[in-house]
């Protein structure tokens, strides 16, 4: 061993394969796009929030000529502040804030023979309007008494707190962060105390009818979340069935939103409970059993140690999933304002895309905090479950089983009651004067909000969602879990395609109106159209489909590649012949997820479609703004039927899937 | 170490190859040359960098530094798929939703045969590998060492220059293992092809491999012939790691003295110095019991502390006496035995042939 060691100076340097260069090109422009769909958004509204407009009176300046010659040099801010009518109040302003320069002269006449001059003594003074349009330029520009009275002082943009000084000093915006604390928490609560017991009673019982308690349950996930509150505005509205039984309270209003809210995050809570009361290992219960343990101790010491990352998981979800709502409340939360209605009101109602760009921020803050917990816990459940665990089998206990089966059906007919009261409104001629049966309210193309065209160019979106995102997205997946080297990029990608999950819905269609609104962005053009709402939709559902495409990757085995290399097989041809074939099932999960929340969703698209890209979501929160609430819960009927019929054609097409393929899945 | 063979023209040479994990080194500083046609095994427990080694020459983990030629041609930097070898993975690696037939054929279609010559070439390699007739099936329908052999079919279904085998029967059970063990070998020694395997099992490095190259952290321990390995290990990492091994505590007695306790004993003490502390290593089986007098050379009298039965022999723990508290053990046959009658507090005359003994420095 002690001959002389001979290394080669420099280190050895990977020559690439032409797959190598072919998937490195790939990463690259999958890079690309998630930085143009995600990170770039993101960006211009984080700027945009610290946009401010304020006047530079400062640097206006004005010369007067009464025909004698032109007099001395008056600078704006020392006349407004004589004169009383500049405050530091009217200092501050938005990008469309005008002061009238006849504010500062008292004695002004517009059919006075005097001659006045302006100018911007600096260049970042802001300019002025005159006439036709604005003055930048520092030179002295000479008007008539009748032009000056169209003279508008423009504020100058600079960057800064200001935003969100201002934010935290309207106590009527600041205030929806307290509400939507208040809403959020209080959900969480009620939906995971419900979901646990349910999940509880599903995986952990011999209760009766297991598999109609499962669907029941997973119904809210069909529907958009305006739904529960259309059906909360029949069930508990000033005309509504059962109005006796708020005494008095009114539904518009917190009451309502948690509600609603409760109703379809309720399906996202079960299922990551179901799955995590579902990993238990027998061995433990049985030693309980043994040392002779109460079952209340056995509870308190064994389940819910082992549900703890289940339960932690799902508060955050739920939490993140309430506090991001924009649907429920806008409905049913009357003058309750709630963050993500607040957005909405800014950015629509006062077109005030600074401020929209503020609580977006602020509404992101808990979203990213919820994502980062959330995010460790996953990390740290991995390791629960060894692979010798066994599988626990529960054992019939006739007095739990049937409390159970009689606690889960409460929670069912509350989901079915809900679908049901929306079912029936759709179909009720005029509420509640007359109660016959009809088809009226599904005449979509008499009314306002889109007709039927919105429900088209809703099928239209889900579909080329469901196609463009599950080919994107697998790729994707595939570029990250199998690459060869170029351990950066792969990491880098993977960290954003994590990220649009900690991304609100509403945050990200500001963030879209910010970027591809933008006059210098070459993307521009997909404003407004289609394409700019599948991209936003692909960008928001983006998360869960990559974790289940590498999910499903990572269950391959890792040489697959290295033989196909040895093998002189291209890798594209692998992934075509072998990696999608296995991994089929997964892709067809992902393509459904997409589909159904495409249809589904309304927070990121409400800011994003034009008037030929209405969206049937779209339509309902229109038709429901303008009153026709019953076409409303007939739009949101049409979306749960599309949903669910997918969802039943997803479920024959992996069951012939499963058939056809059998030879070689089982072992 | 150099390592180069007889010939002057090796087919695989590795020059210092290092490569390195961060901060930990798998590979430190390996050089090895084989040759053509020869099977070689990398032997090592886990962690020793034996399949880092033959990562590197498949290209599928790329050496920090140092040169690796394959027949002639510089193959250092270039990507596995550049390369010329076919692969076996302990795991098979066959791909599921493919027929035996297809995955077999998988290699060959990139090459833009005819169908026909596919066809025939996929019936031979089924025959050569005793699978004739199970085209249709799918890997879940097979056995696992049924997968095996299609594995290994497709692997040199391209008639690579090279076949590396990565634990290849570490999966399966061990009556199975044994039989296609054989297999492996045997065909290996029809087709001649150069044949490189990584496995942490002894035995099946001893029955298979021409030469075998054991590693430990990083470094190639020693390359040899089976025999010579077992017969001479080079260093005590490699006679405690093959087979089995005494060792005890000794001290150079004189030019060709070994001292244990009371007992000394003749062997090659090299050019070690007199009072020198060594290990001194035995096998169990070169141990004799049988007809030893007292004057024979290396004899010496000790106590049977225990003893244990492994079936078609005995193990003997020999202590006391002129060893003092040093424990050897020995393999005697039952036969032996039987003449001997020995019982646990017995003594026994012993001797060790002087040229069964090995020293090695102490404090390994």
């Amino acid at each position: 061993m002690a001959e002389a060691v001979a290394i080669a100076a420099r280190p050895v340097r990977a020559k690439l394969s032409r797959d190598d260069v072919i998937m490195r090109a790939a990463m690259v422009v999958l890079g690309l796009f998630l930085l143009a769909v995600i990170v770039l958004p993101l960006y211009f509204m984080l700027s945009k929030s610290f946009e401010t407009y304020s006047f530079r009176f400062e640097s206006i300046e004005f010369q007067i000529n009464d025909g004698d010659g032109w007099g001395e040099t008056l600078n704006a801010l020392t006349l407004g502040e004589s004169l009383g009518v500049i405050t530091p109040e009217r200092i501050t302003t938005t990008n469309g804030g005008r002061f009238q320069a006849t504010e500062l002269f008292p004695d002004f006449s517009f059919r006075s023979p005097r001659l006045y001059r302006i100018r911007n003594a600096r260049p970042d003074a802001g300019g002025f309007m005159l006439g036709g349009g604005p003055v930048f330029h520092t030179d002295w520009v000479e008007v008539t008494s009748n032009e000056f009275r169209r003279v508008q002082i423009r504020p100058a943009l600079s960057t800064g707190l200001g935003n969100y000084v201002a934010y935290v000093n309207t106590p009527s915006l600041f205030f929806s962060v307290y509400n939507s604390l208040f809403i959020a928490v209080t959900t969480t609560v009620i939906v995971i105390g419900l979901a646990f017991f349910y999940a509880y009673a599903l995986t952990r019982t011999c209760m009766p009818y297991k598999g109609l308690f499962r669907v029941v349950a997973l119904i809210p996930i069909l529907a958009p979340s305006l739904l529960p509150a259309i059906s909360l505005v029949y069930l508990f509205g000033n005309q509504g069935v059962l109005k006796a039984l708020l005494m008095g309270e009114s539904i518009y209003g917190p009451i309502g939103i948690v509600i609603g809210s409760a109703f379809w995050t309720f399906p996202h809570a079960l299922m990551i409970l179901v799955t995590a009361l579902s990993i238990s290992d027998a061995r433990l219960y049985e030693a309980a059993e043994a040392l002779r343990t109460s079952r209340l101790r056995t509870f308190l010491t064994v389940t819910l140690p082992g549900a703890k990352y289940g339960l932690i998981s799902a508060i955050f979800v739920v939490f993140t999933l309430v506090i991001t709502d924009f649907g429920v409340p806008k409905v049913i939360g009357g003058q309750f304002n709630v963050l993500a209605t607040d957005i909405y009101k800014q950015v629509i109602g006062q077109q005030n895309f600074q401020m929209g760009a503020v609580v977006s921020v602020v509404l992101l803050l808990p979203a990213v905090v919820a994502f980062v917990v959330d995010r460790i816990v996953q990390r740290k459940q991995v390791a629960l479950l060894s692979a010798r665990a066994v599988p626990l089998q529960p054992k019939p206990n006739r007095r739990i089983d049937i409390a159970m089966a009689f606690y889960c059906g409460a929670v069912g007919i509350v989901i079915v009651g809900m679908l049901g009261m929306a079912f029936w409104a759709s179909l009720i001629k005029f509420w509640p004067y007359n109660l016959s049966l009809s088809l009226n309210n599904y005449n979509f193309d008499v009314m306002d909000g889109g007709g039927w065209e919105a429900y088209g160019n809703s099928i239209r979106m889900a579909l080329y969602t469901a196609f463009f995102g599950t080919v994107i997205i697998f790729s994707g997946a595939y570029l990250v879990e199998k690459g060869r080297g170029f351990r950066f990029g792969r990491g880098l990608i993977q960290l954003l395609a994590i990220l649009p999950m900690a991304v609100p819905g509403m945050v990200l269609g500001l963030a879209y109106i910010f970027f591809f609104n933008h006059p210098d962005n070459p993307l521009g053009f997909i404003y407004g159209t289609m394409a700019i709402l599948v991209l936003c939709t692909i960008t928001h559902f983006y998360t869960v489909s990559h974790l289940t495409a590498a999910t499903a990757l990572k269950q391959m085995d890792p040489e697959f590649e290295a033989v196909s290399a040895s093998l002189k097989a291209p890798f594209y041809r692998t992934f075509a012949r072998v990696t999608v074939p296995v991994c089929l099932p997964a892709i067809l999960d992902v393509s459904i997820y997409l589909f159904v929340n495409a249809m589904t969703t309304v927070s990121a698209v409400v800011f994003l479609y034009s008037t030929d890209t209405t969206l049937a979501s779209v339509a309902v929160l229109n038709m429901d703004d303008a009153g026709d609430i019953a076409p409303a819960a007939a739009m949101a009927m049409m979306i749960v039927y599309t949903s669910a019929g997918m969802r039943l054609l997803h479920a024959l097409l992996t069951r012939g899937l499963q058939r056809r393929t059998q030879a070689w899945r089982t072992r | 170490m150099a390592t180069g063979t007889q010939t002057g023209n090796p087919y695989l040479r590795i020059a210092n190859v290092i490569k390195k994990f961060g901060d930990f080194t798998a590979l430190d500083d390996v050089s090895i040359e084989i040759d053509e046609g020869e099977f070689v095994c990398f032997l090592g427990p886990s962690g020793c960098g034996k399949t880092t080694l033959l990562r590197a020459i498949a290209g599928l983990e790329l050496q920090t530094y140092g040169r690796i030629e394959q027949a002639g041609r510089d193959i250092s930097a270039l990507p596995p798929s550049a390369r010329d070898f076919g692969i076996v993975f302990q795991s098979y690696a066959l791909f599921p939703n493919l027929s035996v037939f297809r995955n077999i054929a998988y290699g060959l279609e990139n090459r833009k045969l005819q169908k026909a010559e596919i066809d025939s070439r996929v019936h031979d390699l089924l025959e050569l590998v005793g699978l004739t007739g199970q085209d249709d099936k799918y890997p879940a329908q097979l056995s696992g060492g049924q997968q095996q052999r299609v594995a290994l079919a497709r692997a040199l279904a391209t008639s690579p220059g090279l076949l590396l085998l990565d634990e290849p029967l570490s999966a399966l059970d061990a009556r199975v293992r044994v039989h296609l063990r054989h297999e492996i070998k045997d065909l290996q020694n029809r087709l001649g092809v150069t044949t490189i395997m990584v496995t942490h099992d002894q035995e099946e490095a001893l029955t298979m491999a021409d030469r075998i190259v054991v590693m430990n952290h990083g470094v190639i321990e020693q390359v040899g012939t089976p025999v010579a390995i077992y017969r001479n290990p080079a260093t005590a990492f490699v006679a405690d790691f093959i087979g089995k091994m005494n060792f005890v505590d000794g001290t150079i007695a004189g030019a060709g003295r070994v001292r244990l306790g009371d007992v000394e004993l003749a062997c090659d003490t090299d050019d070690l110095q007199s009072g020198v502390t060594v290990q001194v290593a035995v096998r169990p089986e070169d141990i004799v019991a049988r007809n030893v007098a007292a004057s024979q050379d290396n004899a010496f009298v000790a106590t049977v502390a225990d003893l244990e039965f492994l079936g078609s022999s005995l193990r003997v723990e020999l202590t006391g006496k002129g060893l003092g508290d040093r424990r050897l053990i020995a393999d005697l046959s039952v036969n032996l035995m039987r003449e001997l009658a020995l019982e646990p507090g017995h003594d026994v005359m012993v001797c060790i042939p002087a040229e069964r003994i090995r020293l090695y420095a102490a404090g390994r």
